[in-house]
């Protein structure tokens, strides 16, 4: 038995170990929820997954046509777990002056016998180009109810801004349709 | 000398085992534990064999033969689960409850009662998890790595699944809380952290990658079961989440992981391999520190196993050239182990051939995995049968290896009966022949373009296969030799005494006390000399 720590001396180290570990444990539980901000900031600073400003919508925005540069817009729809859904672009692309604003029209029709709410999520390719692209008209930025069989047309107002990094000449805007009738109705009741 | 203790009144600690079932049910001892841990690991491993013939079963040929598709995938998951979880965890866990306190002479471990409690999380844990394969809708089929959309489509085991991931994650922290206390609190006088055995070493740093990860996964997979059942939108895009973020939290906790399965097996080589090549380990403090280095890359190339997700150029090279780096520290284990047998007089007994067939099989398993971290290399590789062929390298004839070694070298301590040479042998030259048979054509299949865990393939992939099943096959009947002479090992007629230093060129504490381990040891710690050993003999037993 070494003179310098007696048993309680011990006892009292072992118990500080514990609490300390068992706060690295709590800690890390925490860090693994803090990582769902984390991410979604690192997302809108970077680009990253074309996800960041270019969803939200700009209330109004400066127009300063650059003629001498164009760039290719291409428009993308997917619907979600093949629902029957019609939903498409009026154009699958268009030629785009930066700093000039543009409308596009999608078409987006219920197929189904029964209403159904239906949410598009937007994304930008490529990365670094998301947060050139603004938007002060989308229908992403809402849920859409559709009654059975309802076909809408639904517009979106966009500009590139003309800090677009200039090896930049196509950039693709893609939107995904979610059939999100559930998700609608359980935040719709509370504790539904 | 456990009958100067045997009526010293009421103190727990001082009774021999008590008789019957209730010994293991209440049992705080560590060696109970550690027999415990790995009598479950064992079983698990089993159930995972079966599960893992079921599947080259059915892919010994193309089309589909003997189970449909949906439990094909069921099989893969749980296979995943089962070895990791059931299987590899705990077997490593069971060895650290048997060796950590007797290396560095403590009693047992710092906190008994949760040990106890630790390891009967676990029967109950997979009890509920092996319970959804007679559910309707089936056992969870969208993958170990659990990711969304496609997990929360699993029906009613989907929550099952969830807590059994909780249960084993509580078990694993309290495990690894309880060898960190007892590693920084209670060596013996004179064991400094610098003298520890590296099976010490290796483990305290996985404890702490175990308490630094867990919980993530735990929260990961609370944030799924969120997303089901509650109306959160973490990872459901139509909500504003993003799938992609489950991945990386899943890899944050899961790339740490790979490291919690060998890092221990990284240990047991170091013990073993200069007991039989009769030198001290070429390089001690070397290890000590390329297995922190190891510990701490481990946190920061959690994305290689996500290149084809569409991350930017940056993060593809950063994380490209953070996981090569890896390759550093562990090239420094790799040459360090073949130093030390390096004009050694080696013997080759069966630990040393399991260990020595580690060096050699996980070090290919290394190279495929630098191989995979090549990030424009792995958008080809991707999820195709290289890297089935990449992880089990580094986990059968990797952990799964290094497990047996330590059994092997091990258990006439903790037994007090010599197992068969003979048969040691020929379970290592069968064990090895079939697990290359098994995994090396899968290098090329995938190579070639054959995608995992799909039930099918097309013709063009049929010859492998059916050697790759065949080595299946034989390797989990090889399996049976081990089971016979571990089981003479527990239970046979003991012929002849076996001396405490089983090996004649082991060092440590715990080859200074008698074989079989008495039940408790080191009660009064030993004084530990510069060798590791005992400074003045007759502590516990007599050394020398
Ligand atoms: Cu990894």
């Amino acid at each position: 038995m070494s003179a310098a720590i007696g048993p309680a001396e011990t006892g009292r180290r072992k118990r500080r170990s514990v609490w300390e570990l068992a706060l690295l444990t709590v800690a890390m539980f925490g860090f693994g929820f803090a990582m769902v901000p984390l991410y979604n900031a690192l997302c809108e600073l970077t680009g990253l997954n074309g996800r960041d400003k270019g969803m939200q919508i700009v209330a109004s925005v400066q127009e300063q046509p650059d003629l001498s540069r164009e760039v290719t817009v291409q428009f993308l729809t997917v619907v979600n777990g093949g629902r029957e859904w019609l939903f498409k672009p009026a154009v699958s692309e268009m030629k785009v002056h930066p700093g000039q604003l543009y409308t596009v029209s999608f078409t987006a029709e219920n197929q189904l016998d029964q209403d159904v709410v239906g949410q598009a999520v937007p994304a930008v390719t490529p990365g670094k180009a998301a947060k050139h692209l603004k938007k002060t008209e989308c229908f992403c930025f809402n849920q859409q109810p559709f009654k059975a069989r309802e076909a809408k047309n639904m517009p979106v107002r966009f500009m590139l801004d003309p800090e677009l990094p200039a090896d930049v000449h196509t950039v693709t805007l893609s939107y995904t349709f979610f059939d999100v009738t559930e998700l609608a109705q359980r935040s719709a009741k509370p504790n539904g | 000398m456990a009958h100067a203790h045997a009526h010293e009144g009421h103190d727990h600690d001082h009774h021999g085992p008590d008789k019957g079932i209730m010994r293991w049910i209440k049992t705080t001892n560590h060696k109970d534990l550690g027999t415990l841990y790995l009598c479950f690991a064992f079983i698990m491993f089993f159930i995972g064999g079966l599960m893992s013939l079921v599947i080259r079963a059915e892919l010994f040929q193309p089309g589909l033969q003997f189970v449909d598709p949906e439990f094909f995938n069921s099989m893969t998951t749980m296979h995943a689960l089962v070895m990791i979880f059931g299987g590899v965890m705990p077997a490593f866990t069971g060895l650290a409850n048997w060796m950590v306190p007797m290396m560095i002479g403590a009693g047992d471990l710092a906190l008994p009662r949760v040990n106890n409690w630790g390891f009967w999380i676990l029967p109950f844990g997979f009890a509920m998890l092996l319970s959804t394969l007679f559910m309707p809708g089936g056992a969870p089929a969208g993958g170990w790595t659990m990711y969304p959309p496609l997990v929360l489509q699993t029906g009613n085991a989907f929550p099952m699944l969830i807590f059994a991931v909780h249960l084993l994650g509580i078990s694993s922290i309290t495990g690894a809380i309880n060898v960190v206390v007892t590693i920084l609190n209670m060596r013996a006088p004179g064991m400094t952290l610098l003298k520890m055995p590296l099976f010490v070493w290796t483990w305290l740093i996985t404890a702490y990658l175990l308490i630094a990860t867990m919980p993530v996964l735990a929260g990961a997979v609370t944030m799924l079961l969120t997303d089901k059942y509650f109306g959160t939108s973490f990872f459901t895009a139509s909500g504003g989440g993003d799938p992609v973020l489950f991945q990386h939290i899943f890899w944050f906790f899961g790339h740490p992981e790979v490291y919690i399965l060998i890092l221990p097996a990284f240990g047991i080589v170091s013990t073993i391999i200069p007991t039989f090549a009769r030198k001290p380990l070429f390089g001690y403090a070397s290890m000590v520190y390329a297995t922190a280095s190891i510990g701490f890359l481990s946190f920061i190339v959690w994305a290689h196993h996500m290149f084809t997700v569409g991350m930017p150029l940056a993060a593809e090279l950063f994380f490209m050239f953070s996981t090569m780096l890896i390759a550093v520290p562990t090239g420094v284990k790799v040459f360090n182990w073949v130093a030390t047998m390096w004009r050694g007089s080696m013997t080759f007994e069966t630990p040393m051939l399991f260990a020595l067939g580690f060096v050699f099989l996980f070090t290919l398993g290394g190279f495929s995995g630098l191989m995979l971290a090549v990030t424009p290399v792995d958008f080809q590789y991707h999820d195709t049968y290289f890297v089935v062929a990449h992880f089990h390298y580094v986990l059968v004839p990797g952990a799964v290896f290094s497990i047996i070694a330590a059994i092997y070298y091990w258990i006439p301590k903790w037994t007090g009966r010599m197992y068969n040479e003979k048969l040691g042998k020929l379970h290592f030259w069968l064990s090895a022949i079939f697990i290359n048979l098994t995994f090396f054509p899968q290098h090329f299949l995938g190579l070639a373009g054959m995608q995992r865990r799909v039930p099918d393939y097309n013709v063009m992939f049929t010859d492998f296969n059916v050697v790759s099943s065949i080595g299946a096959f034989a390797f989990f009947i090889s399996q049976f030799i081990f089971i016979g002479n571990m089981l003479s090992c527990m239970f046979g007629k003991r012929d002849g005494k076996v001396p405490e230093r089983v090996w004649e060129g082991a060092h440590g504490l715990e080859w200074t006390v008698a074989s079989p381990a008495p039940y408790h040891t080191f009660e009064d710690p030993p004084l530990v000399g510069d060798n590791g050993e005992p400074v003045a003999a007759g502590q516990t037993a007599k050394a020398h």
